[in-house]
């Protein structure tokens, strides 16, 4: 069984968002850039974990990006993976990243594809289902536990108020989110295999965005916070109604 | 010649004499995306397994400690600069000490694991023979068996070769019998295997053998209290009638005080880098907790004073750093070139390190002390919950304060680094007494009163470097010839020249670590870099004056004190410099960042 993991670079979360070009642009410089903790904690190490039981034979990771975004795919091939590929292209825009990928994974026959949820930079969350629809696959969202035998995934899944169990035949693609896998942290021999890990740029065939992001505003400001003591219960309840106009 | 052959000529020691070119240093932002994998790794490691743990650490938890080790070596972080060959990843020097930096902010844990990767593992590295290396190696490397040594006896600590314990060939030649105590040992309750120093017999000098906890006659005294990094190991350790088999003596019998310098070398500038480790990241918790604690209805980040302290501590780290990955360059520069003429790669590695002994033993002062500096101000900064064992704190107080005594105390390397110094321009090693005489003949001459001709961005403050340099060579020259053969015995000349020493290395590391940063990514992008180069030279100038005036105070008088004098004024003249501004400048991007992020 092939699997195909989806690895988006994302900045890391604790850096301060800068806008730049009037609104229209976020300044990455000194951005430090990590792997999207959906990719790589779960989706990533579940599929690790896949190949180390026995049940798939290869995993290939997947990324769109220009080559500034090699050392995050590095990374991931540290911590496992037998090949990756940049998918030479900068996009913004779900479609066209699923797009791309659709193109790549097609030529490939993936039993399997794993993606994070959602990315944890501009959070769409629709480049696995929208992969699903362009390979033809059928697609399960924000999964939280996957178990694969033979040619049939089990997995769990949350929906309002509880848990749902799905079974699907191979091929399929599934978003993971907590619960799927444990962080894993890379170990030396990883670090070092990864340099020896082909690491191969396509370039693929151009495709027009769907969607373009106009502008970006920032949060308003963080209001103060109020401590209420516990036995005055009366200015809460003000508070909140006047206040917090929440009651 | 070219720029690698001009530093494969530089010497240790030879920072005193010749300048050094900024492109020839090595800086940590030259870290590449290899080093930078393993760093995180590091950071990851701690995050997850050591920082939430610091309070079982702390309680010596049965097993914690020895499990946490082993988790490490899971990683490979017990066996980064192993040669492969006996299971290690044969990374350089600079690697290993990135890891040591890294590391370093898991107070206990990073005592238990410098310990074990350093004098724990390294002299059966570096000593043993064939058949030690592939028995011992490969299960220190995984952290399957942990390391101690045992050098330190009751009545024998910084005098290491006065120790009492001695060993003795049984009748049938097959055991040595070792008998003695040993005192303060690092990782004594969870290791396998020893490193023990002792005499043979009557002899003048201590040999080494390799003791496995299995061997009969060990027993362990219960731990002992301690200030603070109370989660690492450190018994008394006692050898009755021990049998160590003949095979397991390391190295040549004699050889151990030889053994145990020379891994003190690679020990004192690896303690550097973990105390730089901890400093950085007690100023990341002491930069937050400025920015979130509020006092007159604002975060007291906001004062002077607290950017004060935040700013000094950034810059000091910054200092000890940039001297730090300098000298490690050049050890591993030293080790290539005597590999490249012929010398085997164990002993150009010791050879390499040995040659830059003067500055191990700088860095691990001017580091440890750092971080003293550095814990001190955090408690500050926190207050009343500095004071608190619930914040960090307190257990960052109490763990640094070990630094400035193991591995050879300050005091100790302090005096080395001036008596090394001394000892290499006796054999001819050193040229310092054509440098000093010429100083001395500035001394006669008229000032240089006229402005310097390079208007570069550094000018000034390679001007300033030169006169720190002529300060030193004036003042160890003068002690020199008044004191002769009493100069041992003046050890408060001997610190002060050593501070004078520390400060001129510190500073010039500081100073050419910004110079190449600035070639590699504008002056722009370093403003703060730049502040803090001239605030760290410009403090400098005046504690190497201060030290200079005590020591000519003590040893010369008459014309010849005032001429010193007036020469020192001469050799530490800055220009005025608004410090107050620089260290703002420098608080701001911290308080900015949240976090240390130079």
């Amino acid at each position: 069984m092939k699997i195909l993991v989806c690895i988006s670079q994302v900045p890391d979360t604790s850096t301060k968002i800068v806008l730049k070009d009037n609104n229209t642009a976020v300044n990455t410089q000194g951005t430090t850039w990590i792997i999207n903790p959906y990719d790589e904690w779960y989706a990533l190490i579940r599929a690790l974990e896949l190949k180390e039981s026995g049940v798939a034979s290869d995993v290939h990771l997947v990324t769109v990006g220009k080559a500034d975004t090699e050392p995050v795919i590095r990374k991931a091939l540290a911590l496992g993976g037998d090949q990756a590929v940049r998918i030479d292209a900068d996009s913004n825009d779900p479609y066209e990243t699923a797009s791309y990928i659709a193109e790549y994974a097609k030529s490939n026959g993936y039993d399997l594809v794993l993606c994070g949820k959602e990315s944890i930079d501009y959070n769409n969350g629709t480049v696995g289902v929208m992969l699903a629809e362009l390979l033809d696959m059928d697609y399960i969202g924000f999964a939280t536990n996957i178990q694969v035998e033979g040619s049939t995934a089990t997995v769990k899944r949350e929906i309002e108020g509880g848990e749902e169990t799905d079974t699907v035949s191979l091929p399929v693609v599934i978003s993971c989110q907590k619960g799927v896998a444990e962080a894993r942290i890379p170990n030396m021999r990883g670090i070092m295999a990864a340099r020896t890990r082909p690491l191969n740029v396509v370039t693929p065939t151009a495709v027009t965005p769907v969607a373009a992001i106009l502008s970006y505003e920032m949060p308003p400001a963080k209001a103060g916070i109020k401590m209420v003591s516990p036995d005055n219960m009366d200015e809460l309840v003000q508070l909140l109604h006047t206040e917090a106009k929440v009651i | 010649m070219s720029s690698t052959e001009a530093v494969k000529a530089i010497k240790g020691g030879e920072f005193l004499i010749r300048e050094t070119s900024a492109e020839d240093v090595f800086i940590p932002e030259e870290w590449n995306e290899e080093q930078l994998m393993i760093a995180e790794t590091c950071t990851n490691f701690l995050a997850q397994h050591i920082t939430p743990n610091l309070v079982r650490i702390d309680d010596q938890e049965e097993g914690l400690m020895p499990h946490l080790m082993e988790e490490a070596g899971a990683l490979g972080l017990l066996s980064i600069s192993i040669p492969e060959e006996y299971g290690g990843f044969g990374k350089d020097f600079k690697t290993s000490m990135l890891v040591t930096e890294k590391l370093g902010a898991g107070n206990s844990f990073s005592v238990a694991f410098s310990a074990h990767t350093g004098i724990g593992t390294l002299p059966i590295l570096y000593y043993g023979n064939d058949e030690q290396k592939a028995k011992y190696i490969p299960k220190l490397a995984s952290g399957e068996w942990k390391g101690a040594y045992c050098l330190t006896e009751p009545s024998s600590g910084s005098d290491a070769n006065s120790g009492k314990a001695r060993a003795k060939l049984t009748e049938d030649g097959k055991h040595y019998l070792l008998n003695g105590q040993k005192m303060w040992i690092t990782n004594a309750g969870f290791a396998d295997i020893f490193t023990v120093f002792a005499k043979i017999d009557n002899d003048e000098n201590l040999s080494a053998f390799i003791v496995e906890k299995s061997f009969e006659g060990i027993t362990l005294n219960p731990e002992e209290h301690k200030m603070g990094i109370k989660g690492s190991s450190t018994r008394q350790v006692f050898f009755n009638d021990c049998k160590v088999p003949v095979e397991n003596l390391l190295s040549e019998r004699q050889n151990g005080f030889k053994i145990a310098v020379n891994i003190l070398n690679l020990g004192r500038i690896k303690l550097g880098g973990g105390t730089v480790g901890a400093s950085k990241e007690v100023t990341t918790q002491a930069i937050r907790y400025a920015n979130e604690r509020e006092q007159f209805g604002r975060p007291i980040s906001k004062y002077g004073a607290i950017r004060y302290k935040l700013a000094q501590s950034a810059i000091r780290t910054y200092a000890s750093e940039s001297a730090i990955y300098r000298a490690s360059e050049n050890m591993e520069q030293a080790t290539e070139h005597l590999v490249e003429t012929g010398m085997d790669a164990i002993k150009a590695k010791l050879k390499g390190t040995e040659q830059y002994a003067i500055e191990a033993a700088i860095i691990k002062v001017h580091a440890s002390e750092t971080l003293n500096y550095v814990v001190d101000e955090g408690v500050q900064i926190y207050g009343g919950m500095g004071y608190s064992a619930e914040a960090p704190m307190d257990r960052a107080y109490r763990d640094s304060r070990i630094n400035r005594i193991f591995e050879g105390t300050n005091e100790i390397n302090r005096m080395l680094t001036v008596d090394m110094m001394l000892k290499r321009a006796m054999k001819g090693e050193l040229d310092l007494m054509g440098p000093a005489a010429k100083v001395a003949g500035e001394l006669m001459s008229i000032p240089d009163f006229g402005g310097s001709e390079d208007e570069g961005l550094f000018s000034k403050e390679k001007k300033y470097i030169a006169g720190f340099k002529k300060a030193v060579l004036m003042v160890a020259g003068g002690a020199v010839q008044k004191l002769m053969q009493q100069l041992g015995k003046e050890q408060e000349v001997l610190m002060n020249v050593a501070d004078m020493l520390i400060e001129l290395y510190v500073s010039e590391s500081t100073q050419l670590r910004v110079e190449k940063l600035v070639s590699m990514r504008g002056e722009e992008a370093c403003k703060e870099q730049l502040d803090i180069m001239r605030v760290y030279i410009n403090d400098a100038a005046e504690h190497i004056a201060k030290s200079g005036k005590e020591a000519i105070n003590s040893f010369a008088d008459g014309d010849e004190r005032r001429m010193m004098l007036m020469g020192l004024k001469r050799f530490t003249k800055t220009e005025d410099f608004n410090t107050t501004q620089a260290r703002r400048n420098i608080a701001a991007k911290l308080i900015e960042e949240n976090k240390y992020c130079f």
